[in-house]
């Protein structure tokens, strides 16, 4: 039988959720996690007891509001936990669930919510023990009340650089240093963009004010260069804003610059893509009700453009909202009208973002070749220059030649960084270098799965 | 000495598994890479050059913290909770 599939229980996956089930449909709600939430508002475990203001700071209702969503549409949705959808090719969905049960699933209509990743920038020792992304170091403590180390340091850039050490400060590990690779000067230009966000521009400010309080140190401007270590990271090496160098000794850092889409099921689904300068990527097409460019799939959420959870709830109910319109059933209009402007005052805060968060340009140009970019292929920044000088600038030529993006995580790890030295190393622009395709399965399949009819 | 530290949660129902062939012991609601990083530094040998790894992302997207069960099902340590009397083997990885 065919259904209405959504992929992803985040905030966009629940919100989608929700509006197809007040509308009379009963749509399946696919989710990798064992408990909806995404990542943002992942859940703990069952049997855990830390308060929803322990895990969720000032978005505690945001995130109960979600979850009690979820647990409303009981009975009144197929909602498939631990379920991973690992291929898409219209009307299929090719979904293995708790790694084992393998079932293809028909679609008459699909909402990928997909959500995003970290966007690593490698820097030498990045695959030691104890060094993790910004978002791992979130989950270890969110989802598992565990710090990554006892002497911490964050680095990179984006929003949840300050959060992350805000949220360590007060489960008591306090962060040793944290590294902002943006300048303060950028974050001043920003805050006119900012303001369209009032609250959560004053979050951030109350996140820094705190860290300022309580004697953790927060450099503007300063980069890491390197974790070092024998079997794990034993320091750290960063260049302040004046151009000096540091070292300290720790054994644990998280670093991440902002997010990156989740976009591989778009593009096994054959959607057109566009490159967005902001997000520094190729992305899934929508129009500005959601819709892909291929009849019947619809786009919700950070895993077609870097927005953020709140612009994800509100695309996640318009999404859904354009999917029961083009089925010919009765929406408001008028609510289709205020979720879109929502939307566009939320896109003015992504600009502010971005601005106040600006992309370190000179990464790409500074990285020695000896920095591993590919850990699962262990393909060096160096390998990737000399497939370049070989004559290479396509990254699926590049990923052909020395194997950059061709391991078992698809990319999703190097495949920002690769794009990056190809293009420096090339002279073409970042969007004139190709797309790194996604390939079926977009994750491990085990050997000896059992197919479920 | 271990990775991971744990900062609360610590009532938790103790769940013995083995680690290596060694008895070990985490807590119920961990998953194998919180149970095994609390006690230890790593997950894996890497394919290339054996050096160790601990996971990265903690979101099923790295695919650098497999470790191995007793029934030889290969499983993402961060995203499979730890049952009583799970076996987990880490591997060694490959030298060049």
């Amino acid at each position: 039988m065919s259904e209405v599939v959504i992929v992803g229980a985040g905030p966009a996956g629940i919100r989608a959720a929700k509006t197809l089930c007040a509308h009379g449909l009963r749509p399946t709600l696919l989710d990798e996690a064992t408990r909806g939430g995404g990542q943002v508002y992942r859940q703990q475990p069952p049997g855990f007891s830390r308060s929803a203001a322990q895990l969720y700071g000032f978005e505690q209702r945001k995130a109960q509001a979600l979850h009690g969503a979820l647990a409303q549409l009981s009975g009144q949705l197929d909602y498939r936990p631990e379920t991973l959808v690992w291929n898409a090719e219209a009307p299929w969905l090719d979904t293995l669930h708790q790694g084992r049960e393998a079932q293809r699933l028909a679609f008459s209509e699909v909402v990928i919510a997909t959500g995003a990743t970290d966007r690593i920038l490698p820097v030498p020792g990045w695959t030691l023990p104890g060094v993790y992304s910004l978002g791992a170091a979130q989950i270890a403590l969110k989802f598992q009340a565990c710090a990554i180390g006892g002497r911490l340091v964050l680095a990179g850039s984006g929003p949840l650089l300050y959060l992350l050490a805000w949220q360590y400060a007060k489960a008591g590990a306090r962060p040793l240093l944290v590294l902002d690779s943006a300048p303060f000067s950028a974050q001043a230009r920003a805050t006119p963009s900012l303001l369209a966000q009032p609250s959560t521009f004053a979050k951030g400010l109350y996140y820094r004010a705190w860290l300022g309080l309580h004697g953790v140190p927060v450099h503007t401007g300063a980069h890491l260069l390197s974790a070092e270590g024998e079997q794990r990271v034993q320091a750290v090496n960063w260049e302040d804003a004046n151009g000096q160098v540091h070292r300290l000794e720790c054994d644990a850092l998280a670093f991440g610059h902002t997010l990156r889409s989740e976009t591989q099921l778009a593009d096994l689904l054959g959607c057109a893509f566009h490159w967005s300068a902001a997000n520094r990527a190729w992305l899934p097409t929508r129009d500005d009700g959601g819709r892909a460019s291929v009849p019947g799939v619809y786009l919700a959420g950070d895993g077609a453009g870097i927005l953020g959870a709140d612009a994800a709830e509100v695309a996640g109910e318009l999404a859904a909202l354009t999917l029961l319109g083009d089925r010919g059933l009765h929406v408001d209009p008028a609510r289709r009208i205020e979720l879109q402007q929502r939307l566009a005052s939320l896109e003015c805060f992504r600009r502010g973002l971005e601005r106040a968060f600006p992309f370190p340009e000179q990464w790409a140009a500074n990285a020695a070749d000896e920095v591993v970019v590919c850990r699962c292929e262990q393909v060096s920044a160096g390998e990737i220059r000399t497939a370049v000088r070989q004559g290479h600038w396509d990254i699926n030529r590049v990923k052909a030649t020395c194997r950059v993006g061709m391991g078992r995580c698809q990319g999703r790890l190097c495949g920002a960084a690769a794009a990056e030295l190809i293009a420096c190393e090339s002279g073409r622009a970042l969007d004139q270098i190709g797309r790194l395709r996604a390939q079926a399965p977009i994750k491990p399949l085990p050997f000896g799965v059992e197919l479920k009819p | 000495m271990a990775l991971l530290r744990r900062l609360a949660e610590t009532h938790r129902a103790r769940v013995p598994f083995t680690l290596d062939g060694q008895p070990a012991e985490g807590l119920a609601g961990d998953t194998l890479l919180t149970a095994i990083l609390t006690q230890a530094e790593h997950l894996r040998g890497a394919d290339f050059n054996a050096e160790p790894r601990a996971g990265f992302c903690l979101m099923g997207a790295c695919q650098d913290c497999w470790v191995q069960l007793g029934d030889g099902r290969r499983v993402r340590a961060c995203s499979t909770f730890l049952e009583p009397g799970t076996c987990v083997q880490r591997e060694a990885g490959r030298r060049p």
